[in-house]
C-alpha cells in the first residue's frame, strides 16, 4: 500500500470534500476536517511499526515519472531521520484542528488551509526528488501565510508578509543551487535527474560545495530560524492563531533543521565541516540570546516564541557535532521541541481563550482556580526545561554529550542555555500560576474541558514516553544516522579539524577529479 | 516525421491566416448588413471564435511538417505552429473577456472583433516569417490593428491619448527595425534568415561593425514591442488608457509575437555570433526585470501594476534569450504559454470587478473581495501566485525552466538576479491577496454582471495555470519538439 502518498494526499481529498459542504454548516466542517486528520494519523502509524530499523536505505519508496523531459520523478521514501518528523506532523495536525474549534471566521477556508498545510509538510519530509521537495517546500508557505494573515492578531498582515518574503528570499537561492546540482550531476554521470540519492554520490570540489552549501544553508537557517535570521519568528508566532503557532513551532521550524541533516551534510560534507565554527557560534548565540530575550518578555506567546530560537540553537549545535549522539540528540530534540513548544502554545491559547490576554502580569495564582490545567502546564514547562524523566532531557543530554566529544568550549557555553531556560520558564510559571490572585477576572476561570483534555493528554503521554523509554525512538534512527555519518566522514576532508570518532577509518582523501560548475557546456539538451 | 519540401508557392501553408482574414471580413460585412435588424451583436463574437477554432484546426493539421514556401520567406514549422496556438489562444480568450466588456463600455462595434483577428494574422506572420521583410510586415499588420484598438473608446480622452502615444512611439520603433533590416541587408546582401546565417558563417562569424549596428537596431525595434527597458516608457500609459480587454490582449499577444521574431532572428540568422549580442541582451534583461519589478511595487492602479509586471516578465524571457540554448528557447515557449493563461486570467478578473467607465480599478478597491466573491478571489490569488512563481502554479515551472537554461549556459549571476527579482515581485503580487483577504471592504460590491463567456475565460485560465504547473510534461515536450527547425 502506498502509505506515503496516501497520507500526503488524503488531506487534499478532504479539502475537496469540505469544498462541497455549505459554509454555514460550521460544525460539520470542523468534524470532517478533524476526522480526515485523524484518519491520516492512523494511516501513518504503520510507518513506525513496519519500519526496518536495521536498514539505512529509504523505505516505503514510491517512484513515478512526473516530468520525464527534465528527469523529474515523483520519488518519495523515508528513513530514520524523516520517520518521526512525519509522525510528528500527523500527530500535531489533528490536535491543532481540535484547538481551532472556537474559530468562526470563514471556518471553511481555515480548515482547507490547515489540510493543505498538512499535505505540504508531509511532502517536504518524504521527497527524495529535489524538484518535488522544492514544490512542497513552497506550497506549504501559502496556507501558513493565509493562516497568519487572515486569522491572526492585530499586526497579522505585517507578520504574514514578513514570513512569506523571508522564507521565499531564502529558498530561491536554494532553487538555484538545486539547478546547479542538476547540471553538476549531468556532467558527472550524463544523466538528467533530480534524484537526491544520486546526488549523494557526486564528488564536488570544495569551492563549489562552499557556495552550494551557503545557498541551501540560507534557506534552512531562515526556516530554523538561526540567529540572526530569526526576526520573522516572533512576529509570526505572536500574530498567528493558536493552531498556526503550534504548527509553525511544531513542524515548520523542523524543516530547517531537517534540511541541514538531509541535504547540507551529506551533499556538501567538506563544506559542512568547514562551516562548523560558523554554524556552531550562530547556534550558541541563538541559544543564549533567545533565552535572555525570553526572560524579559511580558507576553506569554512572545516568551515561548523566543524560547524556540534558543531550543533550535541546541538542535543545530547537536547536528553540527557530527557524531551519533549529537545528531540523534538533534533529531530527538526536534520532536521534543515540537511536542513541548506545541503544547506551550496550546496552553497559552487556552489561557487566551479564557481571559483574552496573554500578558503575564494579568495572571497570577491560577493554580487554585484551575488545578488540572496547572498540572498539565507544569509538566509541559518541565519538559521544555529538560527535567530528567521527561522528553526534553533526553534530547538535550544527547546533544551535550555529542558536543562535549567534539568541542568542549561550545558545550560549556550551550549548557548555560539550559540554566537560563530553567530561569525564564520557571519564573514565568511562578508569575502566572502561583502567588495570590491579583485580578478579579481570574477567580471565575473554568478548568479544562473535555476538548482540552483531548488536546493535551496525548502530548503529555508522548512527553513521558520519550522521557522514560527513548530507545523506542532512538533505535529506529541508529542505522540512518550511522549511514549519514559515514557519508559525511567518507567524503570529508581529513584536514578538517573535527574528530568524527565513530568511524575514523572512513576518513580518506578521495582522488577522483573534481568538477567545476561555471563552465560552458558542450552538450546540447 | 519531418519532411522538408521546398515550393515557391504553397497556398495550404497560409491556410490559417487566410481563414482568419476571411472571418475578419465576414465580421465586418455581417456587422454592416445586419446592424439595423439586431441591436445585440453577440453573434459577432461567436463568428470570430469560430474563425479562431477553424484556424486552430488547420494549424493542428500541419504539425510535424517543415515547410518553407513563398521563395522560402514563409515558414510552417512546429515553431511557428506552437506560436500560432499561443496567438489563437490569447485572441480567443480576449474575445471571451471582451464580449460583455465592450457592451458595458458601449464600444460594441463589429470592427473590434475584425481588428483582433487582423492583428492575430500579423502575429502569425511574424512567427512564420523566415525573412526579415515578412517579419516586418507581420509586425506592422499586428501593430496597426492594435493602435486602433487602443483608442477604441473614442469618447474617452485617456484612450485617445494612449492610442496616439502608442502609435507615435511605435512608428519610431518600427522605423528603427526597418533601418536595422536595411543595414543587415546592405551588409549581408540577404533578407532571408538562413542566407544571412550562411553569409555570417562564410565570414567565420564576423564582427562587422555595420552588421552589429543592424542587429542593435533590430533589438531596439523588437525590444519596443516586447516592452523591454529602456524601450518601455509607453507601456504604463498605454496599458492604463486602452480598453481593459485590449490591455489584456496587448500584454500577451504582441509580446509573444515579439519574442517569436526575436528568437527566430537571433537563433537562426545571428546564432553563430551569439557572443556579440548576448552582452546587450544581458543588460536589457537585468534592466527590464529590475525596473519592472521595482516600479510595480509603487503602483496603486491595478492596470498599471500589471503593466509593470508585464515588463518584468519580458525581462525573465530575455534571460532565456541570453542563455541562447535549446533549453532557453523551449523554456520561452513554455513560459509564454503559461503567461497567456495567468495574465489574461488576471485581466478577466479585473474586468469582472470594474464598473462602467473603468471604475474600481484601484488596488484598494479589492479590499474584502475574498469574502464577497470567494471564487473570483481564489482565481485571482492563483494568477498572482503563478506570476510570482510559487509552485504548484504554471509560472513557477516557467521560471524554473528559464533559470535552468541560464545556469546551463553558465550565467549564474543572471539567474541570481532573476531570482532576487522574483522575490521582489512576490511583494506586490502578494499585496493583492493581502488586500483581498486581510482588509475590510471599503466599498459596496455591486451585484456583478457576469456573462458566461467571461466565466469560461477565467475557468480556462485557472485550468491552464494549474495544468501547466502540476502536469507540465506534455506541453514541455511539445515545446522541445517545436524548436528543432530554428537552427
Amino acid at each position: 500500500m502506498p502509505i506515503l502518498s496516501l497520507i500526503t494526499f488524503l488531506p487534499i481529498v478532504g479539502v475537496i470534500f469540505i469544498l462541497s459542504i455549505d459554509s454555514k454548516k460550521q460544525e460539520l466542517i470542523r468534524i470532517t476536517s478533524l476526522l480526515v486528520s485523524i484518519v491520516v494519523f492512523f494511516i501513518s502509524l504503520p510507518l513506525y511499526f513496519n519500519f526496518d530499523s536495521h536498514a539505512y536505505e529509504m523505505q516505503f519508496v514510491e517512484k513515478l515519472p512526473w516530468i520525464p523531459s527534465f528527469g523529474i520523478n515523483y520519488y518519495v521514501g523515508i528513513d530514520g531521520v524523516s520517520l518521526f518528523l512525519i509522525l510528528l506532523t500527523t500527530f500535531i495536525t489533528p490536535l491543532s484542528i481540535l484547538a481551532s474549534w472556537h474559530i468562526t471566521k470563514s471556518i471553511k477556508e481555515y480548515m482547507i488551509a490547515m489540510l493543505v498545510l498538512e499535505t505540504g509538510m508531509i511532502g517536504v519530509f518524504i521527497s527524495l526528488d529535489l524538484f518535488l521537495f522544492y514544490v512542497f517546500w513552497e506550497l506549504m508557505l501559502i496556507p501558513m501565510y493565509l493562516l497568519i494573515g487572515i486569522w491572526g492578531g492585530p499586526r497579522r498582515i505585517y507578520a504574514a508578509v514578513k514570513f512569506f518574503i523571508y522564507t521565499m528570499a531564502g529558498s530561491v537561492f536554494m532553487l538555484l543551487a538545486i539547478i546547479a546540482l542538476y547540471f553538476l550531476n549531468f556532467r558527472a554521470t550524463g544523466e538528467y535527474t533530480f534524484n537526491l540519492l544520486e546526488y549523494y554520490r557526486l564528488d564536488i570540489s570544495f569551492a563549489v560545495q562552499f557556495w552550494l552549501f551557503l545557498a541551501f544553508a540560507l534557506a534552512f537557517a531562515i526556516k530554523v530560524p538561526m540567529f540572526p535570521f530569526h526576526t520573522w519568528l516572533p512576529d509570526a508566532h505572536v500574530e498567528a492563531p493558536t493552531a498556526g503557532s503550534v504548527i509553525l513551532a511544531g513542524v515548520l521550524l523542523k524543516m530547517g533543521t531537517y534540511g541541514f541533516v538531509r541535504f547540507c551534510l551529506p551533499l556538501f560534507p567538506e563544506a559542512s565541516h568547514a562551516f562548523i565554527p560558523v554554524i556552531s557560534w550562530m547556534a550558541i548565540v541563538g541559544i543564549i540570546y533567545g533565552a535572555l530575550v525570553s526572560m524579559v518578555q511580558e507576553d506569554l506567546k512572545k516568551l515561548v516564541a523566543y524560547s524556540s530560537v534558543s531550543h533550535l540553537g541546541f538542535v543545530m549545535l547537536g547536528i553540527f557535532a557530527f557524531n551519533i549522539q549529537g545528531i540523534e540528540g538533534g533529531i530527538t530534540q526536534m520532536i521534543n521541541h515540537g511536542l513541548s513548544t506545541g503544547a506551550l502554545f496550546l496552553i497559552v491559547g487556552m489561557l487566551y481563550e479564557r481571559r483574552h490576554t496573554r500578558m503575564i502580569a494579568d495572571f497570577g495564582g491560577l493554580t487554585r482556580q484551575i488545578p488540572v490545567f496547572a498540572t498539565f502546564f507544569m509538566i509541559v514547562t518541565l519538559s521544555s526545561i529538560g527535567l530528567p524523566g521527561l522528553n526534553g532531557f533526553v534530547g538535550e543530554f544527547l546533544i551535550l554529550v555529542g558536543v562535549f566529544k567534539s568541542r568542549i568550549l561550545y558545550a560549556s557555553l550551550a549548557t548555560s542555555g539550559i540554566i537560563l531556560a530553567a530561569v525564564y520558564m520557571l519564573w514565568m510559571f511562578q508569575r502566572v500560576m502561583f502567588h495570590e490572585i491579583t485580578h478579579e477576572e481570574n477567580k471565575t476561570l473554568k478548568d479544562m474541558n473535555k476538548r482540552e483534555w483531548a488536546i493535551l493528554l496525548p502530548i503529555v503521554l508522548m512527553i513521558f514516553w520519550i522521557g522514560i523509554y527513548p530507545n523506542s525512538f532512538l533505535r529506529k534512527m541508529d542505522a540512518s544516522v550511522n549511514h549519514l555519518l559515514k557519508q559525511v566522514g567518507n567524503k570529508a576532508n581529513v584536514a578538517s579539524n573535527v574528530r568524527v570518532q565513530n568511524k575514523p577509518e572512513q576518513l580518506q582523501e578521495d582522488a577522483t577529479p573534481k568538477i567545476d560548475i561555471v563552465t560552458e557546456t558542450k552538450t546540447e539538451w | 516525421m519531418v519532411n522538408t519540401t521546398i515550393m515557391t508557392f504553397n497556398i495550404l501553408s497560409i491556410l490559417p491566416i487566410l481563414v482568419l482574414a476571411g472571418f475578419g471580413m465576414i465580421v465586418l460585412v455581417t456587422d454592416i448588413v445586419s446592424s439595423r435588424k439586431f441591436g445585440d451583436k453577440n453573434y459577432l463574437a461567436y463568428i470570430s471564435l469560430l474563425g479562431i477554432i477553424i484556424a486552430a484546426i488547420f494549424s493542428r493539421s500541419s504539425v510535424g511538417t517543415a515547410l518553407f514556401s513563398f521563395s522560402e520567406s514563409f515558414a510552417i514549422d512546429n515553431y511557428s505552429l506552437f506560436f500560432n496556438f499561443i496567438f489563437l489562444l490569447s485572441t480567443g480568450l480576449t474575445i471571451l473577456i471582451s464580449h460583455s466588456y465592450i457592451k458595458r463600455e458601449e464600444i460594441n462595434h463589429g470592427e473590434y472583433y475584425a481588428l483582433l483577428l487582423f492583428s492575430t494574422i500579423g502575429m502569425m506572420l511574424m512567427a512564420s516569417g523566415a525573412d526579415l521583410l515578412n517579419i516586418y510586415i507581420g509586425l506592422e499588420v499586428m501593430s496597426i490593428s492594435i493602435y486602433i484598438l487602443t483608442g477604441f473608446k473614442r469618447s474617452k480622452l485617456i484612450s485617445n491619448e494612449a492610442s496616439l502615444k502608442y502609435f507615435l512611439l511605435g512608428a519610431f520603433a518600427t522605423g528603427f527595425l526597418l533601418y536595422g533590416i536595411s543595414i543587415v541587408y546592405g551588409t549581408t546582401g540577404a533578407i532571408n534568415l538562413k542566407q544571412i546565417a550562411c553569409f555570417i558563417a562564410g565570414k567565420g562569424g564576423s564582427s562587422d561593425p555595420l552588421l552589429l549596428m543592424g542587429m542593435g537596431l533590430i533589438i531596439i525595434g523588437l525590444g519596443f514591442k516586447v516592452a523591454s527597458v529602456p524601450f518601455h516608457a509607453w507601456v504604463p500609459d498605454v496599458y492604463e488608457g486602452a480598453p481593459t480587454a485590449i490591455t489584456a490582449f496587448m500584454s500577451v499577444g504582441p509580446k509573444a509575437a515579439g519574442f517569436a521574431a526575436f528568437l527566430r532572428i537571433f537563433m537562426t540568422a545571428f546564432g553563430s555570433t551569439h557572443y556579440e549580442w548576448q552582452k546587450i541582451i544581458f543588460i536589457l534583461a537585468v534592466l527590464t526585470m529590475t525596473i519592472g519589478n521595482v516600479v510595480a511595487i509603487a503602483q496603486t492602479n491595478i492596470k498599471r501594476m500589471l503593466a509593470y509586471s508585464s515588463i518584468a516578465h519580458a525581462g525573465y524571457l530575455l534571460i532565456a534569450l541570453v542563455a541562447a540554448n535549446n533549453m532557453g528557447v523551449s523554456g520561452t515557449l513554455f513560459y509564454i504559454m503559461a503567461y497567456v493563461f495567468m495574465n489574461i486570467g488576471a485581466f478577466a478578473v479585473v474586468i469582472v470587478l470594474s464598473q462602467k467607465g473603468d471604475e474600481f480599478i484601484q488596488i484598494n478597491d479589492y479590499a474584502g473581495l475574498g469574502y464577497k466573491h470567494p471564487l473570483l478571489a481564489i482565481a485571482m490569488t492563483l494568477f498572482m501566485l503563478s506570476m510570482a512563481g510559487i509552485p504548484p502554479m504554471a509560472g513557477f515551472v516557467g521560471k524554473f525552466y528559464i533559470f535552468s537554461a541560464a545556469m546551463k549556459s553558465g550565467y549564474v549571476g543572471l539567474a541570481v538576479i532573476g531570482v532576487i527579482n522574483s522575490v521582489i515581485s512576490v511583494y506586490y503580487y502578494l499585496r493583492i491577496t493581502v488586500i483581498m483577504y486581510m482588509k475590510e471592504p471599503t466599498r459596496d460590491f455591486q451585484p456583478l454582471t457576469i456573462s458566461p463567456l467571461i466565466v469560461a475565460a477565467i475557468v480556462i485560465s485557472v485550468i491552464g495555470t494549474l495544468q501547466l504547473g502540476i502536469f507540465p510534461s506534455k506541453v514541455m515536450e511539445i515545446a522541445q519538439h517545436s524548436i528543432l527547425t530554428l537552427k
